[in-house]
């Protein structure tokens, strides 16, 4: 349990591991508009050229990404069969009885699929993979410190962003312990019915708040002493520094955005 | 008025008490008057319940007292109209660091968690890169600055939460048995780094304790029981007295109950003793001696 690691940062010192981490939360949002703007299929070609150049530019290995991309499997498939089949569009490539599939109906089951595939690799790409959950952390809480003028607690937010971050492997030990325990008495984890599994689950959970609470209240008293009094007036050790290769990256993602725009205009092939 | 200058924590006449869960008022302290001088190293003794705990969250303003003054560095901070500047400043000047590392240490990197108090502080950035440096140096964890602090051991990461209130240059720290929940050998990193920071920064330490071994390092030890100051001398002092000790719940060091048990059984064996080495040092005088005679 020693060895868990927060979220799913892969060490790395490639270009985009050494990006300011707030210009990979700006980049990573505007790639996915950038997915967005694409309609035709030259458009769609550059952005699955540009996926595939950021992963190479990463460092990434190709097994991590296809594990990012796993879970959202059924919904490719779910969204492949609708396009296909719920499409109805001027060249028809198959028909049977009640099924009429339309070039135009493959085309947008491509395009759809591209289009997720992007997502989810532009979002962990810059965020998940290359930047590590504190820096995500401190990004955010500077990205927005602007939103403190009318109110919004960000400070507040990203302390607790970080405790939790903090915590999450000292409470994943303790319910190793309190689950060693339990056992050791003979509770039973793994078999029974569904609701038997989560009713042995009770003995588990409820120490696990017991102590939660103590060591919030712990944890409090410690900040405390440490003359912790929120945001106003508190200072960073590390301050984010945007460099060279920050502006050169904005200046690459808005010139792909223009020319995704620009190519949509070319009314080459099928227009989503 | 005219003592609190010497000294650079006084209480006068110190009383507290809390609130169990039913209504019930618990008296903790009653009647606690006693003075630190600065550079002082001293050791707090009592049961638990004893109020050592109450008496050191009350010296920077964690709990507040029912009764009683409190004079930190000459400033009295039990008074009505106290600033909450002041108490930050209180907060700086008297660190602590308490039982449980896991739970007092915040941010997720070594190095991260150590800055957290200039932080708040509001130092600039450059200085507290330089502060944190400096910390992380002195207690020996400069090569785990970047790491997760739940991949330390025990003694590590509580010579991370002493770095952490290092780093905020307090004039005292106090020890709220924070050796209590660590293995041998992280007690011992613990307890050599406290002798070091007395050593190298002549900071006050106030180490709050039931382990007899850590008491005797102490120039002065005190024993609470009751809510009461019930002894306060040297070590040696203390440990020579192991009837009155045991009426507060409390055994002297295994090594001085050695020498003191030969002694009753007839061995002669000069002064008192308290570490092990000076046990070993008095044994090996009186077999020798032996031998030779």
């Amino acid at each position: 349990m020693k060895n868990i690691s927060l979220g799913q940062y892969y060490p790395g010192n490639s270009v985009i591991h050494r990006m300011d981490p707030r210009m990979k939360l700006i980049l990573s949002l505007l790639y996915i508009v950038c997915s967005f703007l694409c309609r035709n299929i030259i458009s769609f070609g550059l952005l699955f050229v540009s996926a595939i150049v950021l992963i190479l530019l990463s460092r990434i290995p190709m097994s991590l990404i296809m594990r990012s991309i796993r879970p959202i499997l059924f919904i490719l498939a779910f969204t492949v069969v609708i396009n296909i089949f719920w499409t109805s569009g001027e060249t028809l490539l198959f028909e049977w009885k009640f099924i009429h599939i339309y070039l135009e109906g493959v085309m947008n089951a491509v395009f759809m699929v591209l289009r997720i595939f992007v997502l989810i690799v532009g979002a962990s790409l810059f965020l998940t993979y290359t930047t590590t959950p504190i820096a995500l952390t401190d990004a955010i809480e500077q990205l927005f410190a602007p939103l403190k003028r009318i109110k919004v607690p960000v400070h507040e937010f990203a302390m607790m962003m970080t405790i939790a971050l903090r915590f999450i492997p000292t409470l994943i030990d303790e319910t190793d312990k309190i689950m060693s325990a339990q056992k050791a008495r003979g509770a039973d984890f793994t078999s029974g019915s569904l609701i038997n599994r989560a009713k042995a689950l009770i003995p588990i959970l409820i120490p696990l708040f017991v102590s939660s609470f103590r060591r919030a209240d712990e944890l409090a008293t410690a900040m405390e002493c440490r003359c912790y009094h929120g945001g106003e007036g508190r200072t960073r050790m590390s301050i984010l520094h945007y460099r060279a290769l920050d502006f050169i990256a904005i200046l690459i993602m808005i010139t792909f955005g223009v020319s995704l725009v620009l190519l949509n205009m070319l009314g080459i092939g099928y227009t989503m | 008025m005219e003592n609190t200058k010497n000294y650079f924590i006084k209480t006068e006449d110190l009383c507290a008490s809390y609130e169990e869960d039913d209504g019930r008022a618990v008296q903790v302290l009653s009647g606690v008057s006693l003075g630190i001088e600065k550079g002082e190293y001293v050791a707090v003794l009592g049961h638990n319940g004893s109020g050592k705990s109450t008496f050191a969250k009350l010296l920077n303003m964690i709990l507040l007292p029912d009764s009683g003054k409190i004079y930190i560095d000459g400033t009295d901070i039990t008074r009505e109209d106290i600033t909450e500047k002041e108490i930050y400043d209180i907060r700086r000047k008297i660190g602590m660091v308490f039982q449980n590392p896991d739970n007092q240490l915040v941010a997720t990197i070594v190095e991260e968690d150590v800055a957290f108090g200039p932080e708040n502080l509001g130092i600039p950035s450059a200085e507290i890169r330089q502060r944190v440096d400096e910390a992380l140096s002195l207690v020996g964890m400069s090569e785990y600055a970047r790491h997760e602090p739940h991949r330390l051991s025990g003694g590590q990461k509580q010579r991370v939460a002493i770095a952490g209130i290092i780093a905020m240059m307090p004039d005292c720290m106090i020890f709220d048995e924070s050796t209590a929940m660590l293995d041998p050998i992280g007690r011992k990193e613990v307890m050599d780094t406290i002798d070091m920071l007395r050593r190298e920064k002549g900071i006050t330490i106030i180490n709050i304790t039931h382990h007899m071994n850590e008491a005797v390092r102490a120039d002065r030890v005190i024993v609470l029981n009751d809510g009461k100051v019930y002894m306060d001398g040297t070590p040696e002092e203390i440990f020579g007295e192991p009837y009155k000790l045991e009426l507060a719940g409390l055994e002297v060091p295994q090594c001085t109950a050695l020498i003191q048990e030969l002694s009753r059984k007839g061995l002669r064996l000069d002064g008192e003793c308290t570490t092990p080495e000076k046990c070993a040092k008095l044994l090996r005088n009186a077999i020798g001696g032996k031998k030779n005679g």
